[in-house]
């Protein structure tokens, strides 16, 4: 990787850290549940929540596991679940 | 010489100086007041109302602003301006070493001034010699045709793909900005032809998103650092290669990085920056007349420092004699430290003596001159004083 | 929900409100948009060379210039006849402190430029020292609580009050946990015919200490409670507010944060805490914030 004078980077290409290796607790999503009211999706800071075929998904190779999406969930529809790695 | 430009007229320097910001066609020029700088782009701002510039001119709240918003324009691809001094540059600090690292070409004049406390608004060269390290290239000017002309070579250097590098055109306060002399205005159409269209290859637009300024930590830093530190090296080539182009199309040169005055046969030499040149002109002429051995160096380039032209320059002197406006309290100046280290390594032994004058305003006098002439001749057998303040009233210590 | 302008992989720590809070102004914004932000936790956390998870351009300079070198940003935007949104997206102690010379030289020269301070009421990026935005009691790195100190002793400084005396045309507070709110402001604002300020109140977990889950709940709380309203000001005049159905008392915002914990411990909590609710129920009554 040759520097570029002026400290210039492309964007997005935070995408290569795959922050998901922060995470202890890991969201499960009970699809059954969910509302597809998409406030996961709107509140996430990693904003790695995805629709996927009309599920709402977390993506864990970014997911810090924070647990904000399951707090707000209003049918409470996700649970943190400590993650065995 | 032959001038190539008949457009002589006698203005004011500040003036001088504004037209030739002029024939350089910056977009974007920011403007804060302090004197003795304030002519420049009060000059300038008239020029935008009269519809003589098309540039867009910003009232900012501060220097530190003023640099600021060229940063953001240049960013987006301006050519920008400003000028400043003294106190004005001391709060721009931070801003400037922001502009090298960044790669930004901005150009901008220096009004010197001395640095308070106390507050003195005259010329000295305390200011820029203190932002020796910041990064930008400096040149200096011995007279307002000088500063002229260093505006425009300044954006042929600056804006050079390889350099990328701001540039300081440092002028002496009030001796040079509010002076009327006979000047050579630049002619717009040849300075449209010596400095084309400023195209950067990289601007923030949406097209190409790029992120501007990241942050390195320690396994980039010193790499980012030495890229400037490389710009200023390729700058020694350019600064000379600039000088003589300009010579090709306005008929004019006076050194790239330094002029010499009877260099060639001197056993005594005084080494300089700025206007005080002309007193010292004056003065070796006189002890020309007499058979005294005595020559001038120039320097025109303080950053990059111009090591191997130097030692090239002064190497049949027998002594130096530096003379400088400014003083690194607690150790020397700026100008003789340089120097001396520039030959701790070469196989040059001339002792090199400094002396600090013109402080604040204080004239420097062919008196002066002739006094640190003789004190450097003397240098030859034993130095006695290394460095001292010249002319130093000590009637009211 | 389009893709993000905001990519995942930054460095800001689980449940930062931060990235949510720029990730809902890029929404809106849209990706013809120049960002220019100073020095702080956005900057360090986003752009780690030779990273960036900006989708858009987006520049940095220093901790106090941001508005100054967007002001040139806009400028030469206008001279090429660019119609691109220039935002400048800062923490509050650029916005409060350091940077208010510059911000205010860009509110009066009325450059159409969109400045959002994403407040966490402290200097975060440092080590959580007090700002010119920390509110009243809370314990700082530099306003520590202990036998002679109760926290912050001043009163959190009027940001917006200080935007609209500079007649910037459009002014708002909005918060992270009303996003529809959030990015219907920002919209708003680049509509503005010249500067406009939008101050998102964004809790930062290390600063406030709480349960990282909770960093919506708190946000929600700091409006319900009347301590964060939520206001709109066009042309000086308060034209919006968010009403409050039934505020809830301040302690049930308070007590879930580590930064106001020694007010639930020592002799002077309670009547601290009364101070507190006393701010709380001014704001009510100043904006009218219940029917």
């Amino acid at each position: 990787m040759a520097i570029k004078a002026g400290s210039l980077v492309d964007p997005c290409s935070t995408l290569i850290t795959k922050t998901g290796a922060w995470r202890t607790f890991v969201p499960v999503v009970d699809h059954e549940k969910c509302i597809k009211c998409s406030l996961c999706e709107i509140y996430c800071p990693e904003g790695c929540v995805h629709q996927e075929e009309g599920l709402f998904v977390p993506d864990l190779a970014y997911c810090k596991g924070c647990s904000v999406c399951a707090n707000e969930c209003p049918r409470m529809a996700i649970t943190m679940v400590l993650e065995e790695k | 010489m032959s001038e190539k430009t008949t457009n002589m007229k006698v203005v004011e320097g500040s003036y001088a100086v504004a037209h030739a910001v002029m024939c350089c066609r910056p977009d974007v020029i920011s403007a804060y007041p302090i004197t003795p700088q304030t002519h420049i782009v009060e000059n300038l701002s008239q020029m935008v109302a009269d519809g003589d510039l098309d540039s867009e001119f910003l009232t900012v709240d501060s220097e530190f602003s003023a640099l600021s918003v060229l940063i953001g324009a240049s960013a987006c691809g301006a050519r920008s301006y400003s000028s400043t001094t003294s106190q004005g540059l001391a709060l721009m600090y931070e801003v400037l070493y922001n502009v090298s690292g960044m790669r930004v070409p901005i150009v901008m004049n220096v009004a010197n001034r001395a640095v308070g406390a106390p507050l003195n608004i005259w010329n000295d060269q305390q200011d820029a010699i203190g932002a020796r390290d910041v990064g930008w290239i400096q040149i200096y000017a011995e007279d307002v045709q000088e500063a002229v002309d260093a505006t425009l070579q300044a954006y042929k250097i600056a804006e050079d793909s390889g350099i990328r590098t701001p540039v300081m055109v440092c002028m002496d306060g009030f001796v040079l900005t509010h002076v009327y002399e006979p000047v050579h205005l630049l002619d717009k159409e040849l300075a449209r032809e010596f400095l084309p269209d400023y195209k950067p290859a990289n601007i923030l637009d949406p097209a190409h998103p790029m992120t501007f300024g990241a942050f390195a930590d320690p396994s980039t830093f010193t790499e980012f650092r030495y890229q400037q530190f490389e710009a200023h090296q390729k700058a020694l080539v350019k600064i000379e290669d600039v000088a003589r182009e300009f010579e090709e199309t306005f008929g004019r040169y006076y050194g790239g990085l330094l002029d010499g005055y009877f260099l060639d046969d001197a056993e005594t030499v005084i080494v300089t920056l700025g206007s005080v040149v002309g007193t010292i002109k004056d003065a070796i002429d006189d002890m020309r007349s007499v058979g005294k051995k005595v020559g001038l160096l120039k320097l025109r380039s303080y950053r990059p420092f111009p090591v191997q032209a130097l030692r090239k320059a002064l190497k049949n002197a027998n002594c130096i004699a530096v003379i400088e406006k400014d003083v690194a309290i607690g150790g020397e100046a700026g100008l003789v430290t340089d120097l001396k280290s520039a030959f701790y390594n070469s196989s040059i032994r001339t002792p090199i003596i400094g002396f600090v004058a013109g402080l604040g305003g204080r004239d420097i006098t062919i008196k002066d001159i002739r006094k640190i002439v003789a004190k450097a001749e003397a240098s030859r057998g034993r130095i006695e004083s290394e460095f001292e303040f010249l002319d130093l009233r000590t009637e009211i210590l | 929900m389009e893709k993000s302008l905001l990519a995942p992989g930054h460095r800001a720590c689980a449940g930062c409100a931060m990235p949510t809070t720029i990730r809902l102004v890029l929404d809106a914004a849209g990706p013809n948009t120049i960002v220019v932000s100073p020095t702080g936790c956005l900057e360090v956390t986003t752009t780690p060379f030779p990273e960036s998870a900006w989708c858009v351009p987006w520049i940095h300079s220093l901790f106090e210039n941001a508005s100054a070198v967007a002001s040139g940003v806009e400028v030469m935007l206008k001279r090429k006849g660019k119609d691109t949104n220039v935002v400048v997206i800062g923490g509050d102690g650029s916005t409060f402190d350091i940077g208010m010379g510059s911000n205010s030289g860009m509110f009066e020269r009325g450059h159409k430029i969109l400045y959002v301070c994403y407040d966490n009421e402290a200097y975060m990026n440092t080590g959580v020292q007090r700002s010119g935005s920390t509110p009243f009691c809370v314990n700082t790195t530099t306003t520590p609580s202990g036998k002679q100190s109760q926290g912050n002793p001043r009163p959190k400084k009027d940001m917006p009050a200080i935007a609209v005396a500079h007649k910037v045309p459009y002014v708002a507070t909005a918060s992270v946990a009303y996003p529809v709110d959030l990015r219907k402001k920002v919209k708003k604002a680049l509509q503005a015919n010249g500067p406009s300020y939008i101050q998102v109140n964004a809790p930062c977990i290390t600063g406030w200490t709480f349960n990282a889950g909770t960093m919506i709940e708190l946000a929600r709380l700091a409006v319900e409670s009347g301590l964060w309203p939520l206001t709109e000001y066009v042309d000086g005049e308060l034209v919006g507010v968010k009403k409050v159905r039934r505020p809830k008392a301040v302690q049930e915002y308070l007590k879930l944060q580590g930064r106001y914990k020694h007010l639930f411990k020592g002799a002077q909590g309670p009547d601290l805490l009364g101070k507190i609710q006393a701010i709380a129920d001014a704001n009510i009554a100043k904006y009218k914030l219940v029917d």
